[in-house]
């Protein structure tokens, strides 16, 4: 299984690339579900820089939304620093005491589904780093966190489009539109002209 | 041309000879009006009529960006240069009328740093003594490591350190101090952004040992204008205005074609913008490319070339110009 490869579309929504070693002083890898073969990749491609990577990793791991749990293999990497989360919001508060401690050297690469890239993305940002200083691989489920543009309520893991929202109940039309900020889609009412006018809700992501 | 804002008539209302190699000029507008706003970083194009050659050079605004009664510069005075030092350093008087091009900024703040890193080497220093006052005025975290031959050279020293206490630091070659770089980088807070400005030397050291520090390249920049340098004469073909020109010795592409009343668009003047760009159509020889801006790639396809800081040997060269 390789990094997912999302049909081309408009500039909004984001594209991830290949995690590749980058001299630093701390190296900062936070992934979930399949997201820990990116890891494994990203360490055999270090080749003879692997021991030193290794040496300074803090990795942060969580299974993914579709249960896939790979913790073990995660682990037998032999990071100098290895922790499971049950999931990202409980990762959140250890993934930002290691920001705010960390110094310029740091390199943060993520790995996994968007929900997950995208909110560490976020929280390395609001840390001070470029969000294209930040490496990304999408493995993995290719389910989307969406924001309602109607009541501003997030829902996780959406699968369909159109898709109800978890919040306010209307019916919602997936966009390509993404925000850094929200580290989410665009849902907007897919029958706001016509109400009940409502298409079948398609499974587009799994 | 100058693409943008309009041109700055304005006099020469202060020089002041801060060592043994620079000066210092201040202007104020002709018309006693307030000078067009800037901001730390920013730069001007100085126009002299050098008894018959014209000169522009682009030297950076070193006053407060909040003082818009006039703009001052340093010159550093190069004895090897083509001469605009020169001219500046033997000629320009105050109560002088000359032309300054409208301020452009191609080493800004990045104002979304957490923590702002300065590194001067010699002239370089004054992006910097702009840049400090405005985030100085904002509230904005830096500290300055400035490095100069020796004392007698280290210029505005005294008065940074009177006004920013210990977020100056000096060093002297002649004293044999060195700026400690890989602790320096070492131990800044994530979201610092480092700047540099000063010797070739000084910025690819700075540069080279930023990314092997592991610093993001977008938390890096830097400052060099390049002048242009001088060569052996050549002769260009401007196919689109339908004339031939030929550069000389000490003359830029870019100031021959305005010499032949070819409008051509500029901002830097050092190779370092973009802006003056130019399309080769046709290129029998060696294309000199001597700017900071075309990809390795794109010098090597001949296809582009930076006038005002480039030159050309061989049998033809076709510019869309
Ligand atoms: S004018 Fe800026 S690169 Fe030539």
């Amino acid at each position: 299984m390789t990094k997912t490869d999302f049909p081309p579309s408009i500039r909004s929504r984001p594209v991830y690339g290949e995690l590749a070693y980058r001299p630093g002083s701390l190296h900062l890898m936070v992934a979930d579900g399949e997201g820990a073969n990116a890891l494994v990749d990203l360490v055999a491609r270090a080749g003879a820089e692997a021991p030193g990577l290794l040496a300074r990793a803090h990795i942060i791991y969580m299974p993914g939304p579709n249960g896939t749990d790979l913790s073990a293999v995660v682990q037998a990497l032999g990071a100098a620093q290895f922790h499971r989360s049950p999931s990202y919001a409980s990762a959140e508060l250890r993934l930002r005491k290691v920001l705010a401690d960390a110094r310029m050297g740091l390199q943060v690469y993520l790995a996994g589904t968007e929900g997950l890239i995208g909110q560490a993305q976020r929280e390395a940002m609001a840390a001070g780093l470029p969000h294209d200083a930040v490496q990304t691989e999408h493995r993995g489920a290719t389910v989307r966190r969406v924001q309602c543009v109607h009541c501003k309520g997030i829902t996780e893991n959406v699968r369909t489009d159109p898709f109800v929202c978890a919040h306010c109940g209307l019916t919602l039309f997936v966009r390509d539109h993404y925000s850094r900020r929200l580290a989410a889609f665009q849902g907007v009412n897919i029958d706001a002209e016509d109400p009940g006018k409502v298409p079948p809700l398609v499974e587009r992501f799994t | 041309m100058s693409v943008g804002a309009p041109k700055i008539p304005v006099t020469v209302a202060e020089v002041t000879e801060v060592n043994d190699l620079i000066k210092r000029f201040r202007f104020v507008r002709r018309d006693g009006g307030p000078m067009p706003p800037f901001s730390g970083g920013a730069h001007v194009v100085v126009e002299m009529d050098d008894h018959g050659t014209r000169r522009m050079n682009p030297y950076s605004l070193m006053g407060d960006p909040a003082d818009s009664t006039g703009y001052c510069i340093s010159v550093r005075r190069d004895e090897a240069g083509r001469g605009g030092s020169l001219y500046m350093h033997h000629h320009v008087r105050p109560g002088m009328q000359m032309v300054l091009g409208a301020p452009v900024n191609l080493f800004a703040l990045d104002a979304r740093a957490r923590e702002h890193l300065l590194i001067a080497g010699g002239i370089g220093i004054t992006p910097f003594i702009a840049q400090m006052a405005q985030l100085e005025a904002l509230g904005g975290r830096f500290e300055l490591h400035y490095a100069a031959r020796n004392r007698a050279l280290g210029a505005y020293m005294p008065a940074l350190r009177a006004a920013y206490g210990d977020r100056v630091h000096t060093y002297f070659d002649d004293e044999r101090q060195l700026i400690d770089l890989p602790a320096l980088l070492a131990g800044q807070p994530l979201g610092t952004h480092l700047y540099v400005c000063g010797p070739k030397g000084m910025i690819g050291w700075v540069r080279a040992s930023a990314e092997a520090a592991g610093w993001p390249r977008a938390t890096v920049h830097h400052e060099e204008f390049l002048a242009p340098p001088v060569g052996v004469p050549f002769t260009v073909d401007l196919a689109a205005s339908g004339k031939v020109i030929t550069v000389g010795a000490s003359q830029s592409l870019l100031e021959a074609i305005e010499a032949a009343g070819v409008e051509a668009p500029y901002l830097c003047r050092g190779g370092a913008c973009g802006q003056c760009e130019t399309a080769v159509l046709a290129c029998d020889g060696h294309i000199q490319h001597n700017d900071h801006w075309l990809t390795d790639d794109q010098k090597a396809s001949g296809t582009r070339i930076m006038p005002c800081v480039s030159r050309f040997e061989g049998r033809t060269l076709v510019l869309d110009r």
